[in-house]
C-alpha cells in the first residue's frame, strides 16, 4: 500500500478480513475429503472383520469322545471284508450304544432320542469307513472322536465364546455336554470335511469342495474361451478395424455390454442357452459360456489398452524390415502386449469367479451334493453356494457362510495380487 | 470314438496336414530352394492345415446342434401316435423316461414302445458317435488334400493365410454385436409374448405386484396382479439411498486422494478403497443380511420411530446403504480420472489469483471435470438399478409401494431372480413378466450407459 492509511473496506481490508473465514471452509473442506477416504476404508474394515469373525469358528468342528465297540451283535454282521455286509452293517447301532453306556440314565423314549441326535449322523460313515480299511477291529472296544451334530456344535463354540446359544439345544442335552465337557471328552478339531465335501443338508457335513470344483471348471470355460476371442476382437479393432460406421456400431455396443447388468446375461443364458439350443441345466458348459459373453468386455477393453501402449515406432521397424501385418502382430506386438492382456484377463476371470446372478437364472442353484467331474455335470459354484448358505436359518450354516466368503475372498486376493505382479514385474514402460 | 480321442486324431492330422504342405511346396520350388517360391515354406502348411481344420470345425458345430433333435425326431417315431404329433408336456415326460432308460442298464418294466425308442435312441447315438468321428476326419483330409494338390510356388499362400487369419479376428469383434442382438432378442420375443397376456399400460401403470396369485388362481385373469410401479419405486428408492452414501463420499475421496493427499497415502489407500469394488456382490448382500439390516431396524426400534413407520427387518436402506458403500470406489475412480485430467494450468491460474486449495477445486476443478464426473454419476446409477445380489439377500420380496427407507421393498432384479428361479413353465405369464422387466431394466441401463459414455468421451477429447 502505497498511502500512508488504507481506507476502511479497502479490498485489501475486506480481504484479511475474510480470510479466516476462508481457512476454515478450507479446513473444513480438507476434513470432509478426510472424513469420506476414512469412512470408505471404515466400510472395509468392518466388512472384513465381521467376516472373519463370524466364520473363523467354521474351520474347526467340534468331536465327542466315546467308548465305542464294533460289536458283531450289533453291527448284524459276520465279515467286515464283505463290501455287502458292510453297506447294511448298523453302525448307527453301535452309536446309539456306545452313548447309552456313556449315560446310563437315560431310558424315556423321547430323552433316548435327543440323546442320539448329539452325534451327527456322518459319523456312522466315518466308522464305516475305518472297518473298511481295518477289519480286525471288528468286535474290538477302542475310543473314538466323533462327530457331533450341528447344533451341539454352535451351542459348545458359543459358550466358549462367553455367550451360549441355547436356541437349538435342550436343557437335557445342556446337562449332557457339560458332563462331557467335564470330562474332558468334547474338543474342537480342525474341520477337513469343509475343504473335502460337497454340499449336504446337515450342516456340520457340508462342504465347499463341490461348489470350488464348479467354480474351477466355469471359469475354465471362460477363460478358454474368453482370452483368444477377447485378444482376436482387440486385435482387429486396434491394428485392422477401419475408421467406418461399422467399426463404430462395434466398439459402441463393446462398451455398452461392459455395463449391461449382469443379470441381463442371465436372461440371454435362459433364453438362447437353454431354451432354443436346448442345452442342460446347471452345468459349467453353459455358467462359462454366459460369463464369457459377461467377461469378454473387459477383455476386449484392456487388451485394447495394451496393444495401444506398444510404440508406433516397433510397427514401423518391423514393417520396414518387410514383416507383413500378421507377423509384425505375431511376432512384435501381441509378445509385447501380453503381460499387459494377461492382467487384464486375470481381473476378467476374478470378476467371473466373483458373479452370482447370471448363474441363478441358468440353473445353477440346485443343491447338489456330488462332486462334479467335468463341464457337462450339474454343479454349482463358490458365490451361489454362499448364496444358498445365506438362506439357511441356522447358525451353523451363517458359520459355513462367512467362511465360505474367506474362501472366495482369499482366491480374488491371490489373483488380484498375482495381476499386479505381472503389472509390476513383466508390462514395459515404454 | 470318444472326446478326447477324436480331439488327439485331429491334432495329429493337423500336424500331418502342415508338415504335408510345406514339404509339397519345397519340392514343388526344386533346386532353387524357397528362394522361388511365393511366400515362406511354413505358410503353405498353415494354409493346408486352416483348411483342414476350418470346415471341420464348422460340421462338427453343426453335428452337434442337429445331432439330438434328429435322433430325437426319430425316437418319437416309436411313440404311439397319441404322442407322436404335436410337442406336448406329455411327450417331454416320456421322452426324459426313455432317455433315462437309454443311458441306464437296469432292467425295466417301461412299456414295449419306450424300451424300443430307448434302444433306438442307444444305437443311434452310439452310431452318431462314429460318424461323426469318421466325418469329420474325412473333411479334414479332404480339405487338406485339395489345398495340398494345389501347391504352386506362384501361390500366394501368405495373402490366403492372412486373410483367413483377419477374417476370424473380424468374426471375434462382431461377437459384442450378436451379444446385443442375442439379448435384445431374448427378452424383446418372450416380452411380446407377455404383453399379448397382460396389457402394456397395466405393466407400466399398475399399482399391484403380485405374480404368485396369478398361479394359484389357474391364470383365470392376469388383470390387476402385474402392476410393475411398485417395483420401479422400490429400485429408484433402493437406488437413490445408494446414490446419497457413495456420490458424496465417492467424489469427496477421490477430490482428498488427488488433490491433497502425499503420494505416499494415495498409493496404499487408493488399492485399498478398490478392493471394495472387487468385493463379490453376493459379500454384500451377505453382510447387508447378516449385520447392517439388523442394525438398522434395532436403531430404528430404538429411536421409537416405529410409532410413525413401519419398521422391517428386510429394509430398503439396509440394503441402499450397502449398495452405496459397494458404488464408492466406483465413482472415486471415475473422479479421480477425470480430476486429474484438469489441466494442471488451471489449477495455478486460480492459485495464483490468491483463491485456496479448497476454493479452486471448488470453482475451477470441478466445473472443469463436471461432464466427466456427471458421466461416472450416471454409469453409477445404472450399475445401481442393475445391481441384483444385494437386493436378493437383503431387501426382500414384499412389493410395498412406499417412500419409507425403513420398510421392506422390492425391486426390478429382484422380482426377475425369484420368478426365473426354480421356475421352468415358460407360458405362464409370471415368467414371462420377468423378461419383461428384464426389457425395462435392459433399456433403462442403455439409456443411461449410452449417454454417460458419450459424455466422458466429449469431455476427454475436451483436453486431450
Amino acid at each position: 500500500m502505497n498511502n500512508a492509511q488504507p481506507q476502511k473496506n479497502s479490498p485489501a481490508e475486506r480481504v484479511q478480513q475474510s480470510l479466516k473465514k476462508r481457512y476454515r471452509a478450507e479446513a473444513r473442506f480438507r476434513a470432509f475429503g478426510a472424513f469420506s477416504v476414512i469412512l470408505g476404508l471404515a466400510a472395509l474394515l468392518v466388512l472384513f472383520v465381521k467376516i472373519i469373525s463370524s466364520g473363523i469358528g467354521a474351520f474347526q468342528q467340534t468331536y465327542i469322545k466315546l467308548d465305542l465297540a464294533y460289536d458283531e451283535s450289533v453291527l448284524g454282521i459276520s465279515d467286515p471284508r464283505d463290501e455287502d455286509q458292510l453297506a447294511v452293517a448298523n453302525f448307527e447301532g453301535a452309536i446309539r450304544a456306545a452313548l447309552l453306556t456313556r449315560f446310563p440314565s437315560v431310558t424315556a423314549r423321547s430323552d433316548k432320542r435327543a440323546l442320539y441326535s448329539m452325534v451327527s449322523i456322518a459319523a456312522a460313515f466315518e466308522l464305516q469307513d475305518e472297518l473298511r480299511h481295518a477289519p480286525d477291529l471288528l468286535n474290538k472296544r477302542r475310543q473314538y472322536w466323533l462327530l457331533a451334530d450341528d447344533d451341539l456344535d454352535t451351542y459348545f463354540k458359543s459358550l466358549k465364546a462367553g455367550d451360549p446359544y441355547l436356541g437349538r439345544v435342550s436343557p437335557q442335552q445342556v446337562e449332557w455336554i457339560t458332563s462331557l465337557i467335564e470330562a474332558g471328552e468334547v474338543r474342537k478339531q480342525f474341520n477337513r470335511r469343509f475343504f473335502t465335501s460337497g454340499d449336504s443338508a446337515e450342516a456340520e457335513m457340508a462342504g465347499i469342495l463341490g461348489a470350488l470344483i464348479g467354480s474351477l471348471l466355469t471359469l475354465a470355460v471362460t477363460l478358454v474361451l474368453s482370452f483368444p476371442i477377447g485378444v482376436g476382437a482387440a486385435i482387429y479393432l486396434e491394428e485392422y478395424a477401419p475408421a467406418n460406421k461399422f467399426t463404430d456400431f462395434i466398439e459402441v455396443n463393446i462398451n455398452n455390454l461392459a455395463a449391461v447388468p449382469s443379470v441381463i446375461f442371465g436372461l440371454l443364458g435362459l433364453a438362447i442357452f437353454l431354451n432354443m439350443f436346448g442345452m442342460p441345466r446347471s452345468v459349467p458348459l453353459v455358467g462359462g459360456l454366459v460369463l464369457t459373453l459377461m467377461t469378454l468386455p473387459t477383455i476386449i477393453i484392456s487388451s485394447r489398452a495394451a496393444i495401444k501402449s506398444v510404440p508406433q515406432s516397433i510397427r514401423d521397424a518391423a514393417l520396414g524390415m518387410g514383416a507383413s501385418k500378421m507377423q509384425l502382430i505375431l511376432h512384435h506386438v501381441l509378445p509385447l502386449a501380453m503381460p499387459g492382456m494377461l492382467t487384464g484377463a486375470i481381473i476378467g476371470m476374478a470378476q467371473a469367479l466373483g458373479e452370482t446372478a447370471p448363474l441363478l437364472m441358468i440353473g445353477m442353484v440346485a443343491f447338489i451334493v456330488d462332486i462334479p467331474g467335468s463341464i457337462d455335470d450339474p454343479a454349482t459354484v463358490l458365490p451361489v453356494q454362499i448364496f444358498l448358505w445365506a438362506d439357511s436359518p441356522e447358525r451353523a450354516f451363517v458359520e459355513r457362510t462367512s467362511a465360505a466368503i474367506m474362501v472366495l475372498l482369499g482366491f480374488l486376493i491371490a489373483m488380484n495380487a498375482l495381476a499386479i505382479w505381472l503389472r509390476q514385474h513383466l508390462e514395459k514402460r515404454w | 470314438m470318444n472326446a478326447s480321442v477324436l480331439i488327439v486324431s485331429m491334432g495329429l492330422v493337423l500336424f500331418a496336414a502342415f508338415s504335408l504342405g510345406r514339404g509339397r511346396s519345397l519340392r514343388m520350388a526344386g533346386a532353387d530352394g524357397a528362394q522361388s517360391l511365393h511366400s515362406l515354406p511354413h505358410f503353405y502348411g498353415m494354409l493346408t492345415m486352416l483348411w483342414a481344420v476350418l470346415p471341420a470345425i464348422a460340421l462338427l458345430g453343426g453335428w452337434q446342434i442337429f445331432e439330438t433333435d434328429i435322433i430325437e425326431y426319430i425316437a418319437i417315431q416309436h411313440l404311439p401316435a397319441e404322442l407322436r404329433d404335436t410337442k406336448s408336456v406329455q411327450q417331454g415326460l416320456v421322452l426324459n423316461q426313455i432317455y433315462h432308460l437309454a443311458y441306464s442298464d437296469e432292467p425295466s418294466l417301461a412299456p414295449e414302445f419306450m424300451l424300443r425308442a430307448a434302444e433306438t435312441i442307444a444305437t443311434m447315438e452310439q452310431r452318431s458317435r462314429w460318424l461323426k468321428s469318421v466325418v469329420v476326419i474325412l473333411s479334414m483330409l479332404i480339405g487338406a488334400g485339395i489345398v495340398w494338390s494345389m501347391i504352386r510356388p506362384a501361390m500366394r499362400a501368405r495373402q490366403r493365410v492372412e486373410a483367413i487369419f483377419r477374417t476370424t479376428l473380424l468374426l471375434c469383434s462382431t461377437l459384442a454385436i450378436f451379444t446385443t442382438i442375442g439379448i435384445l432378442l431374448s427378452v424383446v420375443f418372450e416380452s411380446f409374448r407377455f404383453f399379448r397376456e397382460v396389457p402394456i399400460s397395466e405393466f407400466l401403470f399398475g399399482l399391484e405386484w403380485n405374480p404368485q396369485t396369478v398361479l394359484h388362481a389357474e391364470q383365470v385373469s392376469a388383470e390387476g396382479s402385474f402392476g410393475a410401479v411398485p417395483l420401479f419405486a422400490g429400485t429408484l428408492l433402493i437406488a437413490a439411498i445408494a446414490m446419497v452414501i457413495a456420490v458424496p463420499t465417492g467424489l469427496m475421496s477421490a477430490i482428498y486422494l488427488s488433490e491433497y493427499a502425499a503420494p505416499r497415502v494415495r498409493a496404499i489407500v487408493k488399492p485399498l478403497l478398490e478392493i471394495l469394488a472387487g468385493v463379490p456382490t453376493v459379500v454384500y448382500g451377505f453382510f447387508a443380511a447378516l449385520a447392517v439390516a439388523p442394525f438398522v431396524r434395532d436403531l430404528a426400534l430404538k429411536l421409537g420411530l416405529d410409532r410413525w413407520l413401519t419398521v422391517t427387518s428386510e429394509s430398503a436402506l439396509a440394503a441402499g446403504f450397502v449398495m452405496g458403500i459397494m458404488i464408492i470406489p466406483f465413482i472415486s475412480s471415475l473422479a479421480d480420472d477425470v480430476i486429474r485430467a484438469v489441466p494442471r494450468a488451471l489449477r495455478d491460474g486460480s492459485l495464483g489469483l490468491g483463491a485456496t486449495q479448497s476454493e479452486t477445486i471448488k470453482q475451477v476443478v470441478i466445473p472443469a471435470a463436471l461432464p466427466g464426473i456427471v458421466g461416472g454419476i450416471l454409469l453409477a446409477v445404472s450399475r445401481a438399478i442393475g445391481e441384483t445380489m444385494i437386493v436378493v439377500m437383503a431387501a426382500g420380496l414384499a412389493a410395498n409401494l412406499t417412500a419409507n427407507p425403513l420398510d421392506s421393498v422390492t425391486t426390478v432384479t429382484v422380482q426377475i431372480v425369484t420368478l426365473l428361479v426354480g421356475d421352468q413353465e415358460f407360458d405362464s405369464p409370471k415368467t414371462l413378466a420377468a423378461f419383461a422387466l428384464g426389457l425395462m431394466l435392459f433399456l433403462t441401463t442403455l439409456v443411461l450407459n449410452y449417454i454417460a459414455l458419450h459424455v466422458v468421451r466429449e469431455y476427454r477429447e475436451h483436453y486431450e
